[in-house]
């Protein structure tokens, strides 16, 4: 399945300075690991050493944060978008 | 003017970065604090430099993270501190004070960061300012930009006070209503801050400098006590963002030798039940702040997922602080309560404010022996809307225009509890 990962200008320097990167997933999970398979550093910025999304990082599915649904094994459709998204922002 | 800022670090793991339209760490997502040398500003900064000053935040430009001769100001900050001794019999309490940002330029506390991140996002050359908000910082960022020449592009969610979103258009800017809750409207401002390079979000890519501002009240409350730190401060929570800058603006004073020590204040936390990440985890005991989806009357703190929850949890926890969560009905319930000892009229964020200072009075939390300062940080017309139809929000009576009229009303109003009036 093909999902439309977007990243936030912050890992940009990673991505050849793309904003929109393509991949294979049917999760979540799975998502973020063929996006660093294509840009080898991505995981380093987005997990903690052990393995869970770090704390100031969230990751929206259909403009919903994952952690209000199965985070990393949340299920994606064909053609979904998947964003990355710094928490540390707005109040 | 010197400029004490050496730079930019990550609160988490310490990387430095240049002090430009930076606000998370690009290694681990944490946020970007404002560094500055304290030794340098302890050798300059006085009492007397401060009490010289301008009456607004400008007053202590030596603790902001800007050098700037002439800033986006309409006035921000010096807000009375007032004693609120018949509040204080009401609650139990001995020495009480009110901070009241009600009488900032636009009626509440974001004033005062929004003077300091566009003085900022102009120096840096931003044309345009833009934020995501649930009304006061809206409210401000139209007007200051309006006031700095600069265009503005306000994002809010649709279900906004009336006042509030009138008070926003007003000045001209765009402002653009999200259907969904604050917490939408912030993701889509996170994710706009990378589409829109040249737009200065206050409280996105500039937020690390807008924080700051909201050191102010600590400063103010010192120097309006004579120079003196209080023993404990109630408040409101909404990011966290303000919790724990107050937190901060008291130990700078210390750092810089403005006040004897780094004075000890305890900093307890005010909730509404509707939106209380905060709160739950402080009663809780846990780590985490569990994201929510808000629902209550007090939509200036309906954050669901608080960018500083866990750093306002840490600074309640380290301080001796407490938090709590309050009903809806008891906000507005405190809002008149507020009103009616002391004369200040609080939006529903005051209403958490007073609300919460009462619970942790009877539960103890706050103490009569304690010197104690609430912050009331918006004015009661934004939201007047939330008291319409309650008791107490409307005429004790309609009537005709004839003495015989009048007396038999005040009769009536007596039986309801309104005490007999002297002729």
């Amino acid at each position: 399945m093909s999902v439309t990962v977007r990243i936030p200008t912050q890992l940009r320097a990673l991505t050849g300075g793309a904003g929109e990167v393509e991949v294979d997933a049917a999760s979540v999970g799975e998502a973020l690991k063929a996006l660093d398979a294509a840009h080898p550093g991505l995981a380093e910025r987005l997990f903690d050493e052990s393995g869970n999304l770090r704390r100031f990082v969230n990751v929206f599915v259909a403009d919903e944060d994952v952690r209000f649904l199965d985070g990393l094994a949340t299920p994606l459709a064909d053609g979904q978008t998947l964003s990355i998204v710094p928490a540390v922002a707005g109040g | 003017m010197v400029d004490y800022v050496t730079g930019l670090r990550c609160r988490e793991c310490q990387r430095a970065y240049p002090a430009e339209a930076l606000h998370v760490c690009e290694y681990c997502f944490g946020p970007l604090e404002v560094a500055y040398d304290y030794e340098r500003i302890a050798a300059d900064i006085s009492r007397e430099r401060i009490e010289a000053g301008p009456r607004s935040i400008w007053r202590y430009a030596d603790l902001l993270p800007v050098d700037e001769q002439a800033p986006v100001d309409l006035g921000a900050g010096f807000t009375p501190l007032v004693r609120a001794d018949r509040l204080a019999a009401e609650l139990g309490l001995g020495e009480l004070w009110i901070k009241d940002d009600t009488a900032n330029p636009t009626g509440s506390f974001k004033d005062r960061v929004v003077s300091v991140a566009l003085t900022k996002a102009r120096q840096l050359g931003f044309k345009v300012a833009a934020c995501a908000s649930t009304g006061n910082l809206a409210n401000s960022v139209a007007a200051h930009a309006a006031r700095a020449g600069m265009d503005s592009v306000v994002l809010i969610p649709s279900n906004l006070e009336a006042a509030k979103v009138t008070m926003t258009a007003v000045y001209g800017g765009t402002v653009i209503a999200v259907d969904g809750t604050y917490d939408d409207v912030n993701r889509l401002c996170a994710e706009l801050t990378s589409e829109r390079p040249g737009w200065a979000f206050v409280n996105v890519n500039v937020r690390t400098y807008y924080a700051e501002g909201s050191k102010t009240l600590a400063f103010e409350i010192a120097e309006q006590l004579g120079w003196q730190a209080p023993d404990h401060v109630v408040v409101p929570v909404g990011s966290g963002s303000q919790l724990t800058k107050v937190a901060k603006g008291f130990a700078e004073l210390g750092k810089v030798g403005l006040l004897p020590a780094e004075p000890a204040v305890r900093i307890s936390g005010a909730q509404p039940e509707g939106c209380a990440p905060v709160a739950t985890a402080f009663a809780q005991g846990a780590d985490a702040i569990r994201p929510v989806k808000p629902d209550t009357i007090a939509k200036s703190l309906a954050i669901g997922n608080p960018a500083d929850g866990w750093y306002a949890l840490d600074v309640v926890r380290r301080s001796g602080g407490s938090c709590a969560a309050v009903s809806d009905a008891e906000v507005l319930d405190a809002i008149k309560l507020l009103a009616r000892t002391e004369g200040i009229f609080a939006e529903t964020a005051g209403g958490v404010t007073i609300a919460t200072l009462r619970r942790l009075a009877a539960l103890g939390a706050v103490r009569p022996d304690e010197r104690v300062v609430a912050l009331v940080t918006g004015h009661g017309l934004k939201t007047a809307e939330a008291l319409t139809g309650t008791e107490g929000a409307g005429p004790t009576a309609t009537i005709a225009p004839t003495l015989d009229a009048f007396d038999a009303a005040l009769d009536a109003a007596r039986g309801h509890g309104i005490e007999e009036l002297p002729r």
